[in-house]
């Protein structure tokens, strides 16, 4: 090991080099600091007291993406309400029954799929940016850059993206899009909001949506529970839910207040601050390499081990020779 | 900087001049043996089994659902075999940072472990991803994604094994350094090592600081999800924990693969070495053990320690059995130069280490909307097992065919 002063050019050098590498410490267009959600966010109030449970919003849902869907008639099938449904892969939301009072005749229906929350965990879990936050507020896929790892589907505290598992060949990750293709256009509106015959769904300015339901829960507030699921939540979200039952009771997630990638995007970036933890580590590896060198020529003759090895206190070539001598046990 | 050390390390070529010292030279055994006949049984079905998935689906050949998104060979091909494999840099630290020479012995053994680990985390890694033809687009800078947990795994492991290859080219050049039947190749060999042993220190380092980095960031993807993973093992230090448990269980896999080795190849074990590495197990296990206990203990999730679930249980294990014995056994000089009580603990350690990771990622992963928990298919414990199979079988072939273990002549 013949390091010297040449060889800590080198190591300069190679600390440029991983300057290159600097992604990790800070992408450009990518703000570190989440700020709350944009202007123009737009988001969907969800009054639940007044959703029927018609699930003509789950037609509307597959028809809009193009799957394979039964007549509009099935929906009226409430035998689906027997169980607790999850969105799938052929259908981003789906609607589920609570018991509304004690005597459980008259039911509450909830609303199930893509929150689409401010500052997304599976946006800043997925490896490839192939999830995208918009400023309008969707978070969409791109399917050409996933490589399949399901981190997003780890990340995401309200299980919401699902898998293709049966596609051996080009499985996608599956949500709601909010529409996007719609959203994205002046007056585009989603297709289950559209659908919607009871209008339990508002599509609008997040800002506005607050203001709205902070008004009808003003307004009733004996009958609302005084709580926008959503506002807060996983550091907000852009679907926002009322109800007049308590949320906890609903099976909505019980999540504080920030995103999960809050914690880990500071521990990762702060790992990376700059390039310099890695960096110093690598300094600081090469100082004590530099200086447990052995002697230039020959490192045989001289002894290289420290007195605070647990192990051989002497390694000298000659203890080398003879460590084979010894039964057991590294101290003669 | 391997080829300094003449007389502790002699490559091949020295060993006309100086053939007294024990160097590492290949271990010449016959290649069909029962122990090898097995082995590539149980690939060739694990091989099936990968070809199945291929053939239909991640859904046809595991039990991984909505709610449960990773399975074994995430918890075990890619996570378990990242930290097994941390023999590797932690030898490498120690021997040529730390300059302990000493320890030579069992240097190019890890190497080979870590070489080999990393390689087969990638080839798990390939089986699980549901696009498995996209795995080189993190490397595409326009889809880097620098908030990513997985992406610096992705980045810092990939880079790593370019490390660890490099480390490895001196290996297979002093097979055919003074190779008389190859005098061209010979030569090559002999040039590529000077030029490769010249700024192996750079590499060396690197591969100590990529080590520290994704060690840590496997820990830290767990993170993310805090309503999922049980409290006994969600904490913000969790990078923390994978790091020192890394760094815990290098040296304990080091022995325990160097006396497999030995057993299974009938040569005589480097004792003195091996003891003399296990003194380094208490203090570096005594701080992953006072860091998880701390950890336990300020944030008061040991209550849950007595709930008889199955997680409390699976965490009790990990923690007696996994930690807690073999850092008492090691405790003791006496233990660490018995060859039996060296492997028991080495042992303990490494399934400690590996149900720890198993715990974290499948265990203790509940998510509230679950209906089912999981458990792995037939298919995916062919896979692993067929995994771990091809890996010892390359081992071995390696160590027959290249100068890794250093043994006397037979």
């Amino acid at each position: 090991m013949d390091t010297n002063r040449r060889d800590f050019l080198k190591i300069v050098g190679l600390l440029g080099a991983g300057k290159a590498a600097s992604a990790l410490a800070d992408v450009p267009g990518i703000p570190q600091e989440k700020a709350g959600p944009s202007e123009e966010a737009m988001g969907v109030l969800v009054d639940l007291p007044s959703c029927i449970g018609c699930r003509k919003c789950e037609y509307a849902c597959k028809k809009h993406a193009g799957f394979p869907v039964d007549s509009i008639e099935s929906y009226n099938d409430k035998s689906v309400f027997s169980h607790h449904r999850r969105p799938s892969p052929d259908c981003y939301t789906k609607i589920n029954a609570f018991p509304k009072s004690q005597d459980g005749t008259q039911p509450i229906y909830v609303k199930d799929n893509c929150f689409h929350c401010v500052d997304p965990a599976c946006v800043s879990a997925c490896i490839v940016g192939a999830l995208r936050k918009h400023p309008q507020g969707a978070v969409t896929y791109d399917a050409s850059k996933c490589i399949g790892c399901r981190y997003c589907m780890v990340a995401c505290p309200f299980e919401i993206p699902t898998y293709e598992y049966d596609n051996a060949l080009t499985p996608e990750v599956r949500k709601c899009t909010f529409c996007f293709d719609r959203t994205s256009k002046p007056g585009g509106v989603p297709a289950c909001v559209e659908i919607c015959p009871r209008e339990v769904m508002t599509y609008g300015k997040r800002s506005e949506l607050l203001r709205l339901a902070r008004e009808k829960i003003g307004a009733n507030p004996t009958k609302y529970v005084n709580h926008i699921y959503g506002e807060h939540e996983a550091g907000g979200t852009s679907w926002l839910y009322i109800s007049d039952v308590p949320f906890e009771k609903l099976d909505y997630v019980k999540i504080s207040n920030t995103s999960p990638a809050r914690l880990t995007e500071s521990v990762q970036h702060g790992i990376f601050k700059h390039f310099v933890p890695p960096l110093a580590l690598y300094g600081l590896l090469g100082l004590i390499m530099w200086m447990n060198r052995t002697a230039p020529q020959d490192g045989g003759g001289e002894p290289v081990l420290a007195n605070d090895s647990p192990g051989d206190p002497s390694d000298t070539a000659d203890s080398a020779l003879d460590r084979d001598n010894h039964k057991a046990g590294g101290k003669p | 900087m391997m080829h300094q050390k003449a007389v502790t390390l002699p490559g091949a070529r020295h060993l006309d001049t100086v053939p007294v010292v024990p160097s590492p030279m290949p271990v010449e055994r016959r290649w069909l043996t029962p122990g090898v006949v097995v082995l590539l049984v149980l690939t060739g079905v694990g091989l099936c089994f990968a070809l199945y998935r291929f053939v239909f689906g991640l859904g046809a050949s595991t039990n991984l659902d909505q709610q449960h998104p990773w399975g074994i060979w995430i918890a075990i091909d890619v996570c378990t075999g990242v930290a097994l494999s941390a023999g590797a840099f932690t030898t490498a630290a120690l021997i040529h940072i730390f300059h302990r020479e000493y320890f030579h012995a069992v240097s190019r053994p890890a190497l080979l472990t870590g070489a080999l680990g990393y390689t087969f985390v990638g080839l798990g890694l390939l089986v699980d991803l549901g696009r498995y033809y996209n795995i080189w687009h993190p490397m595409l800078p326009s889809m880097w994604q620098g908030n990513s947990v997985l992406f610096e795994v992705g980045i810092c492991v990939m880079c790593y094994l370019t490390v660890l290859y490099v480390e490895f080219i001196p290996v297979v050049c002093d097979r055919f350094i003074g190779d008389g039947s190859h005098p061209r190749l010979a030569r090559y060999c002999d040039k590529t090592r000077h030029v490769v042993g010249k700024t192996m220190f750079l590499f060396i380092i690197a591969g100590v600081v990529l080590s520290c980095l994704h060690q840590s960031s496997l820990g830290n993807l767990m993170v993310i999800a805090p309503t999922k993973v049980n409290p006994l093992w969600y904490t913000p230090i969790l990078p923390l924990l994978f790091l020192l448990s890394a760094i815990a269980v290098g040296f304990p896999m080091v022995i325990f693969e160097s006396l497999c080795t030995a057993w299974a190849l009938k040569l005589k074990p480097e004792l003195s070495v091996l003891s003399a590495l296990a003194a380094y197990i208490p203090p570096l296990l005594g701080v992953y053990l006072a860091f998880k206990v701390g950890d336990l203990v300020i944030r008061g999730s040991w209550v849950h320690l007595t709930d008889g679930s199955v997680q409390s249980t699976m965490f009790i294990i990990e923690m007696v059995f996994g930690v807690i014995v073999p850092f008492v056994m090691l405790l003791p000089v006496r233990a660490r130069r018995e060859p039996r009580s060296l492997f028991i603990a080495s042992t303990l350690i490494v399934l400690g280490v590996a149900l720890n990771r198993i715990n974290v990622f499948l265990v203790a992963y509940n998510p509230p909307y679950a209906s089912r928990t999981y458990f792995p298919s037939v298919s995916e414990i062919a896979v692993t097992i067929g995994m771990i199979s091809a890996l010892v079988l390359v081992y071995r072939l390696a160590v027959t065919h290249l100068p890794v273990i250093t043994h006397e002549p037979d």
